[in-house]
């Protein structure tokens, strides 16, 4: 802009730069303080993770640590149990993603390209139902698991996991498999291709990114869910690590140490999973609201 | 990408002509796509909604059968105290849901969007407790609200004196504590979505309006924020749904106490289904929550569908 109206900025050249220079100097003072203030609950676990019980109660939670514990760690895999909360997680959350991802990347295939009786109350519904308190859901799910012998068992957490975000990844999906060019598909039928092979062959390739962005954003959900963890499985070794950590919890009451120790283990995927994949991560969820 | 559509080379065989005009599609074919996620959906989640509402009406134990009782476990529930303090909690997080993420996540985003070096760091910084899991934020946080903890701790530091604070054990106080533990939670997400919203607001607007003499606020206010109105609608949209599904720090800081003054809809209908087994008037307390729900979800599908009109 400032080229259309050359005379209306007479400034000399070097005012923009120290301005500039100024705007990042107050940027850096103002959010390395508050940065540093919201991220405390992270600094402090950290540091009373490594520290030795006796420690903490004589020293207080501020104090900076003694010695550093690393066995603590150690106690919290081994002893917590987190080892095998951490196996069950993954277990769960892998194939609750492929199902899910799978099957929503066909019903948003269908609800994006073809028009029929009810295509949109069906999107709607999916996009509802993925908005539902879990409440509402909670009984009849604890009964049906029962019903099918499923209750106790890591399938049930598998399934109901990868059903239920079925209807959150057919909104994004649905939404995205519209912007690719119809050209596309219409090329691809005059070849003769059928739907299902347009759909292995074309959409799937293309709608990638955002399979990316979901699978980020839906490991992390699934990974982190409580709710249905605490509800369908009771055993301990069957338990993924959010009701396992509640476990651990309890067997180490006032073991601040260990509990904060199995805690760090606990947030290592999806923080591992966040630091490399931010930007698809911050795709998924911007693209699942914004419109 | 519009080469494929290019016709083939004139070489074409007569094998090739054949399929010169484009595959009809078949009627089935969507609903060959839908089945499977159809099925999944309705049995775990359709299905389940709508028997939730029919077991709120019996008396289901999860033991003997279930009979019909009518609206007698709603009757109960307009009637106990708990479900009050549970529904008055909810309103609290609601309204803190949707005020503080809102201000400090638009303030925050406003500064990152100026893209200063440094940014994404920063950025990543306030989002990353929406990373870690509820159950973590909750057992950090329960230990700093502690009365011998690092918040009481830090006050005495400063300079404060007396009996440390009961910040999960005072009831005039719990329900903020743990408010406070999800807001911290909910601020980067806020923050995240108001960043992509920024994204779209066309700068050439604001810089022409700041060339006509309006000063940097007039034309936030007048220029940016109008532009924002449809993220916000999504973000209080999301925010109070999220408010509304308040489970899991409740139930790992305080499970509702001291004498449920901390509970919420969420938690009363999970002590009440899975640990008195009163099933049909946990379902009431659920129907109770998915009927609010239900008018913000409608609200939202009206406006998607707007934009669904526009296409």
């Amino acid at each position: 802009m400032a080229t259309t109206y050359p005379s209306t900025h007479p400034a000399p050249r070097t005012a923009p730069k120290t301005w500039r220079r100024v705007r990042i100097a107050l940027f850096y003072i103002c959010m390395v303080p508050l940065l540093l203030v919201w991220l405390t609950p992270i600094f402090m676990t950290l540091l009373t993770s490594v520290r030795s019980l006796d420690d903490i109660t004589v020293n207080g939670p501020l104090a900076w640590p003694r010695s550093f514990e690393w066995g603590n760690f150690q106690e919290a895999w081994n002893t917590g149990g987190l080892s095998i909360y951490m196996r069950n997680s993954f277990l769960i959350a892998i194939p609750a993603l492929f199902i899910c991802l799978g099957f929503a990347s066909m019903a948003g295939f269908a609800l994006a390209r073809f028009e029929f009786r009810g295509s949109k109350f069906l999107f709607f519904m999916f996009v509802g139902g993925s908005l539902l308190p879990f409440q509402i859901l909670m009984l009849p799910v604890y009964r049906l698991a029962n019903e099918l012998n499923l209750y106790d068992t890591i399938w049930v957490l598998i399934i109901f996991h990868g059903s239920f975000q079925i209807g959150f990844c057919t909104f994004v999906l649905r939404n995205f498999i519209r912007t690719i060019p119809g050209e596309i598909f219409d090329a691809a039928r005059m070849d003769g291709a059928t739907d299902f092979m347009v759909y292995r062959q074309h959409v799937l390739p293309l709608s990638l990114p955002s399979l990316a962005a979901l699978a980020t954003l839906e490991f992390t959900w699934i990974f982190n869910d409580y709710l249905w963890a605490l509800i369908l499985v009771q055993q301990n070794k069957l338990k993924p690590v959010t009701t396992g950590l509640a476990s651990l919890r309890g067997e180490f009451m006032q073991a601040y140490n260990i509990q904060f120790a199995g805690t760090l283990i606990a947030v290592v995927p999806t923080v591992v999973l966040f630091m490399f994949l931010q930007r698809y991560f911050i795709q998924g969820l911007t693209m699942g609201s914004g419109k | 990408m519009a080469t494929m559509a290019t016709p083939t080379p004139a070489t074409t065989t007569v094998a090739e002509k054949k399929t010169r005009f484009p595959r009809r599609t078949n009627w089935w074919v969507p609903y060959a796509f839908l089945a499977m996620p159809l099925i999944l959906y309705f049995t775990w989640v359709i299905g389940p909604m709508f028997f939730s509402l029919y077991m709120s009406f019996t008396n289901a134990d999860g033991i003997s059968r279930m009979d019909w009782v009518g609206f007698r476990n709603y009757r109960r529930l307009f009637n106990d105290d708990i479900f009050w303090v549970s529904f008055w909690n909810n309103v609290r997080w609601l309204i803190a849901f949707i005020t503080i993420p809102i201000v400090l996540g638009l303030s925050l985003a406003l500064i990152f969007n100026n893209d200063l070096p440094g940014t994404r760091f920063f950025k990543a910084g306030f989002f990353s407790p929406m990373v870690v899991s509820s159950v973590v934020i909750g057992v950090v946080w329960s230990w700093m609200y502690q009365p011998y903890g690092l918040i009481n701790e830090m006050l005495s530091q400063l300079g404060r004196d007396g009996t440390p604070i009961g910040f999960l054990s005072d009831p005039k106080l719990v329900t903020w504590s743990i408010i406070g533990a999800g807001l911290w939670r909910q601020v980067g997400y806020v923050m995240l979505l108001y960043l992509a919203g920024l994204k779209n607001v066309d700068t050439t607007l604001v810089e022409a309006s700041r060339v006509d003499g309006a000063s940097a606020f007039e034309s936030f206010r007048d220029i940016v924020l109008p532009l924002l109105r449809p993220v916000t609608v999504i973000i209080v949209v999301i925010s109070t749904i999220d408010a509304l599904r308040s489970f899991d720090l409740v139930n790992i800081m305080t499970r509702g106490g001291p004498f449920n003054r901390s509970s919420v809809l969420a938690q009363m209908m999970y002590i009440e289904a899975f640990n008195n087994y009163a099933m049909g008037y946990g379902a009431a307390i659920a129907t109770i929550l998915g009927l609010i729900s239900l008018v913000l979800i409608l609200y939202y599908l009206n406006r998607t569908m707007k934009d669904e009109m526009e296409y």
